[in-house]
């Protein structure tokens, strides 16, 4: 039931972009996404989602996949549209009775939408081609220099890995429970909204005691198997820059260069 | 005979459309009379757990149609068929929520709106068969004990009086005495109330002792589907799908080799027993 949600889903490849150090994509997607920030230009905005989709291309992703992803968030993209479109002041494009569209107003409409899908997709590039054990991995690298100033760095990665580890289980039980609920009658989301409010609690009682529960022997497990924090601990894979990751890194330089060019000159 | 289940042509997939894709169900076709008690046997992924959740509408199939006492459950009123269809999952008692047992058996019924009177009379009656004790009934679900907690949750499914019931694994992690008890309330409920029983389970020898017809899934499919003295006689076919037959059946078999007067074709404990002990008795006179 609600197995259908496929943002940041891994998705198993052999491209040059799943083989890239995760650092070097994590790096680059948040630059990236500030780069989004700065540009204000639409001919540059277009330019970048352009650049997004080649790198689906090369991942070999398919753009109906990547589109199913974002579909949640266009209820967002719509409303902000609307605001932008029927609310900023400027020269009248369009007068119908009390509405006015104005030039600004289209302008930063387009802007907007633009720069929320290209941060989405750029996003989602990156969930898409690396496994979240190797994300949470190149948390930790990159965070690491934090260890100084007393910041429980291992133990934070630890927290955001064994969260992600079990989001597909815990998405399985919620689906089961959903399931033996319905069964009994239950009839969840729907009526007024206090009711679908409370047609959660079977479903969320039960859910809460399990993890509760699965912690607790997660718990047991680490400490049987002598885990006892990350002091010299060392990981099965060492992560390790290669010429790949450079050749990344120049792309990634060049393009940006090329569009705060296209913006400031163009 | 009178048709409950019929299943004609059903396919489903799970994660459509993604690279995930996965067919669970090919082309299915399959109808139960009412009364019947059936098992369904397969190994894991093979498609028993998406073939009973097409019984009430929990899945809907992607392609062909499948009709309940005379409801297709694509069509409306689902709430009335899952009445009709009680569906206990592996593990029921992870559906407990309720502050107490008694609560928890009572939801179905309220969200059936059935009045309170009945509630009170038909609580009373299924805790007196599932031996579940006033003082349990006023307990919270969290304070029972493993069996008891199943107990409690099969409780909350077979207070709706469903007329076909459908069991995914009911006796997995309980104990061999609470397994056989809990299997001697369905045989009862299935002999005098006369409702329709279909059971999943690993077990062969559970489902030699409990079931009349036994239905083989392997991979989306129906492979046989039979009485269960004839599906235990194709042993080598059970094989094939990394199946088995009951182990008594084995010593029967191996029983036959050394004396072809022994009935081979047995497959319950207690009949081999009768076999055996008449054998023995006959060698003695």
């Amino acid at each position: 039931m609600i197995k259908d949600i496929t943002l940041g889903q891994y998705l198993p490849g052999n491209s040059i972009i799943h083989r890239l150090d995760p650092r070097t994509k994590l790096l680059m997607t948040v630059s990236f996404m500030m780069v989004l920030f700065i540009l204000n230009s639409i001919l540059s905005l277009i330019i970048s989602m352009v650049i997004v989709l080649s790198c689906y291309h090369i991942a070999g992703i398919s753009y109906k996949y990547a589109f199913k992803g974002i579909k949640p968030v266009l209820y967002v993209i719509v409303f902000t549209v609307i605001l932008n479109v029927f609310f900023t002041s400027g020269a009248p494009l369009l007068v119908w009775k009390f509405i006015t569209i104005s030039k600004e107003g289209v302008n930063s409409a387009i802007l907007v939408s633009l720069r929320v899908l290209t941060l989405i997709t750029s996003a989602s590039i990156m969930t898409y081609t690396t496994t979240p054990i190797m994300l949470t991995d190149a948390i930790e690298k990159l965070f690491k220099p934090l260890k100084k100033i007393k910041v429980p760095v291992h133990e934070m990665a630890m927290m955001m890995t064994i969260a992600l580890r079990f989001i597909p289980t815990l998405i399985d039980e919620t689906d089961k429970i959903m399931k033996a609920q319905a069964a009994r009658g239950a009839d969840i989301g729907t009526g007024n909204i206090i009711q679908r409010a409370k047609s959660f609690i079977p479903i969320l009682v039960p859910l809460f005691i399990s993890s509760f529960k699965r912690a607790d022997d997660l718990a047991i497990a680490m400490e049987s198997r002598c885990y006892r924090g990350g002091e010299g601990r060392t990981s099965m894979r060492v992560l390790k820059f290669t010429n790949k990751d450079l050749f990344a890194f120049i792309a990634f330089v060049l393009f940006t260069i090329i569009l705060f060019v296209l913006q400031f000159f163009i | 005979m009178n048709n409950i289940i019929t299943l004609s042509n059903v396919s489903y997939s799970y994660n459509k459309g993604t690279p995930l894709e996965k067919k669970a169900l090919n082309q299915v076709f399959l109808s139960i009379d009412k009364g019947e008690f059936v098992a369904i046997i397969g190994h894991t992924g093979s498609g028993k757990s998406t073939l009973i959740q097409h019984m009430n509408g929990l899945i809907k199939p992607d392609k062909g149609s499948i009709i309940i006492d005379g409801q297709d459950t694509k069509g409306k009123g689902l709430k009335e068929l899952r009445k009709k269809v009680g569906i206990v999952f592996q593990y029921p008692e992870h559906q407990l929520f309720e502050e107490t047992v008694y609560k928890d058996i009572e939801f179905g019924l309220l969200k059936h709106s059935i009045p309170k009177d009945e509630r009170k009379k038909r609580i009373k009656e299924i805790a007196t068969i599932l031996e579940l004790s006033d003082d349990i009934l006023l307990k919270s679900p969290y304070e029972l004990s493993g069996g008891q907690k199943r107990r409690a949750a099969i409780a909350g499914i077979l207070v709706l009086q469903p007329e076909i019931l459908v069991l995914d694994e009911p006796v997995a992690g309980l104990d061999p005495a609470g397994c056989k008890e809990l299997f001697n309330i369905v045989r009862q409920l299935h002999l005098i109330k006369k409702i329709t029983v279909i059971l999943v389970s690993h077990s062969m020898e559970i489902v030699a002792d409990y079931a009349d017809r036994i239905i083989v899934m392997d991979r989306g499919q129906i492979k046989m589907d039979g009485l269960v003295d004839e599906i235990f006689s194709r042993e080598d076919e059970l094989r094939a799908i990394n199946l088995s037959v009951p182990q008594i059946a084995k010593l029967m078999q191996l029983l036959n080799q050394l004396d072809s007067t022994i009935n081979s074709k047995i497959f319950t404990v207690d009949k081999a027993y009768d076999e055996i002990l008449k054998k023995v008795k006959k060698n003695h006179d």
